[in-house]
């Protein structure tokens, strides 16, 4: 069940191809906007957060607990080529990310920008995988629920902070 | 899910209202301050559990079982992630839409219903709390008196610090004018109680001194404005000897600086990430009822093991209260344990408050002042309003320990100012020592899953607040 999950949603991008780069610098340091849901006060996974995507090679600008959408929006607005990386752990993660990143796509300049949720993201584990769809249609590049394993996610965070060239789609 | 206004009635099938134990309190009117005075006098432990639902009719449900789970219970509502933010539109559409919330929506619902909800239910021998953690909790003060109700928790800077983007100064005038608003429903005949819930900062890796130190000050905070009823938490940490001290340090001072109020303690079962396995997260259970008969508190909060995973049921919260009475009476009959050795944990939170107080006569002036000072830090705490230079380890003994101090008035770490950063494996061992600690040995998973993983990243627990 677990593997499944993981292996299918994982990536939207699978069936669209490796996410794309975006408009930055070879050689710059690519960027993250790391922020919750507007209605989720927890930290520490924010915390952990940081320091696991500055190990994999990016610059974090971690926006806190119970971040508003409108906030996400403009710090994504601000940084053009960062990747939106949303964590949320207390169980309105379906709900409320589904909103916010209809908001983000909303936004011309957003539209691309690769965008991942994960956590514990409903307050039971009923109804996993259409949930899961859910927010990969409402915009989301990849969703990992609470019990997917990490590394599939730090490896689609490393090939997306690889220098553009090699990310670019031919 | 929708919202059914049909409650259970006592005493109709299936919703029988259970009997208290044949020792159990009875007081007029429900009063929390005056049920958990009387159980000190009888020297019972008073559990609680951190129960939410969202629909009246399983909140009822979830409150009659608590108060049927022994003699010496509280009950709680505790409300849902939108209603602490303020947020009422969403909750509201989450309503409509049969979406479930996290909680219990008090403003939605409003107070005719949570009356219904209590009705024949909370008396003089099951006292109610509500609980939010939210960083302005005036329309909920309101909305908990005009449904009859007399005790609820958080603090000015325990509400605001670790779970809102409130600024620390607007947090502490919401949390004045929201105290003073409570303290006058006194006049009603009630006896409105406060819970601070400073002794639970970020839930782990706090050291126990600035844990002590801010339950007091905003114990001081809420007497200043009005209040005279309060409570002051502590919650157990990584360190049995360390978590006994540290409830010593907090009785000694509370008893020093809150001269003339009616106080008790409320330890918290561990907060952090929770064992994975059911043995390990009973014995943690069992350890931090130890704890609080060790330490004279006179209430527990406790967990479950199902909250490693997800919001417990109603069946799984009632089993933990259980457990913990158990738990707590078998600690008593052991007699009392060796009195803790004195590493320094009152000499800090003295100094933590001396260093506070001296800021300003206005407690809520002197608490923005050492903040912005750093000489209240609290580590790993993302709020723009905390200085952010202090960091916490578990030092070689198990016992949590400053790696730096940052601008506090404590010595520095041994081996010279603490330039430790954390990687994330060690930021991630550190928030699992107590887990792996007690998993040691046994299978992970009461419901068979595994921890969780992904950006929500790592394993989850539910904080004091329920969120």
């Amino acid at each position: 069940m677990t593997a499944a999950l993981t292996g299918t949603v994982l990536p939207a991008s699978t069936a669209a191809g490796p996410p794309a780069a975006g408009p930055q610098d070879a050689g710059s340091t690519r960027q993250v906007v790391l922020a919750s849901v507007s209605s989720d006060a927890h930290t520490w996974n924010l915390i952990f957060m940081q320091l696991l995507l500055e190990e994999t090679g990016y610059q974090v600008t971690n926006l806190g607990a119970c971040t508003p959408d409108d906030l996400v929006v403009g710090e994504c607005l601000r940084r053009p080529g960062a990747v939106l990386v949303l964590s949320t752990v207390n169980g309105h993660g379906y709900t409320d990310g589904a909103r916010l990143i209809a908001r983000v796509r909303r936004e011309p300049s957003l539209r691309d920008m690769p965008a991942v949720i994960g956590g514990k993201l409903g307050i039971d584990g009923t109804a996993v995988e259409s949930r899961i769809r859910t927010l990969i249609d409402a915009g989301f590049d990849a969703v990992f629920p609470e019990t997917a394993p990490l590394p599939p996610f730090v490896d689609w965070m490393r090939a997306l902070a690889r220098p553009p060239a090699a990310l670019v789609a031919p | 899910m929708t919202v059914t206004t049909v409650l259970p009635e006592a005493g109709r099938k299936g919703s029988v209202l259970p009997e208290a134990g044949k020792n159990s309190i009875r007081l007029p009117g429900g009063s929390f301050a005056a049920y958990v005075a009387r159980a000190r006098s009888q020297g019972a432990l008073v559990v609680q559990p951190r129960m939410g639902f969202c629909d009246p009719a399983q909140m009822r449900r979830g409150l009659l079982a608590t108060r049927g789970a022994g003699p010496t219970v509280a009950g709680t509502i505790t409300l849902d992630s939108y209603t602490r933010v303020g947020d009422y539109a969403s909750a509201g559409q989450a309503l409509n839409r049969g979406v479930p919330l996290n909680g219990y929506p008090l403003i939605n619902h409003g107070p005719a219903v949570t009356r219904r909800l209590l009705a024949g239910l909370r008396d003089s021998g099951f006292p109610v709390q509500i609980r939010h953690g939210s960083a302005d909790p005036h329309d909920i003060v309101g909305s908990l008196i005009d449904a009859g109700l007399d005790a609820t928790e958080g603090g000015p800077v325990s509400y605001c610090l670790p779970y809102s983007r409130l600024p620390l100064r607007d947090a502490v005038r919401c949390w004045a004018r929201s105290c003073e608003l409570f303290a006058g429903a006194g006049g009603t005949g009630a006896q409105p109680h406060m819970e601070s819930f400073g002794g639970c900062m970020l839930g782990q890796l706090c050291p126990p001194s600035l844990l002590i130190a801010i339950t007091v000050l905003e114990a001081m905070f809420f007497r200043q404005h009005g209040l005279r009823s309060v409570s002051l938490s502590f919650a157990q940490q990584t360190h049995p000897d360390q978590d006994a001290e540290a409830l010593r340090a907090l009785r000694i001072l509370a008893a020093e600086l809150l001269a003339g109020l009616d106080w008790h303690v409320v330890v918290y079962t561990y907060m952090g990430v929770y064992p994975a396995s059911r043995e390990g997260a009973l014995r943690l259970l069992g350890d931090s009822a130890a704890l609080a008969v060790r330490g004279g508190a006179e209430r527990l909060i406790v967990k479950t093991p199902a909250e490693a995973f997800r919001i417990p049921a109603i069946e799984e919260n009632v089993e933990s209260l259980q457990y913990a009475a158990a738990a707590a009476t078998a600690a008593a009959a052991a007699g009392p344990a060796p009195p803790p050795a004195d590493t320094g944990v009152l000499a800090e939170a003295r100094a933590l408050i001396g260093a506070t107080l001296e800021l300003s006569p206005d407690v809520g002036t002197a608490l923005l002042a050492a903040f912005r000072r750093g000489y209240l830090d609290v580590p790993y705490c993302l709020h723009p309003d905390n200085a952010g230079a202090a960091r916490s380890r578990i030092d070689a003994s198990g016992r949590l320990a400053w790696a730096a101090a940052g601008a506090m008035p404590i010595a520095p770490p041994p081996g010279g100012p603490g330039r430790h950063r954390f990687t994330s494996f060690e930021l991630l061992a550190a928030l699992s020592h107590v887990r792996n600690s007690y998993d040691a040995g046994h299978r992970p998973g009461p419901i068979g899953a595994l921890p969780a993983a992904g950006p929500g990243g790592l394993p989850t627990y539910t904080d004091g607040d329920d969120g």
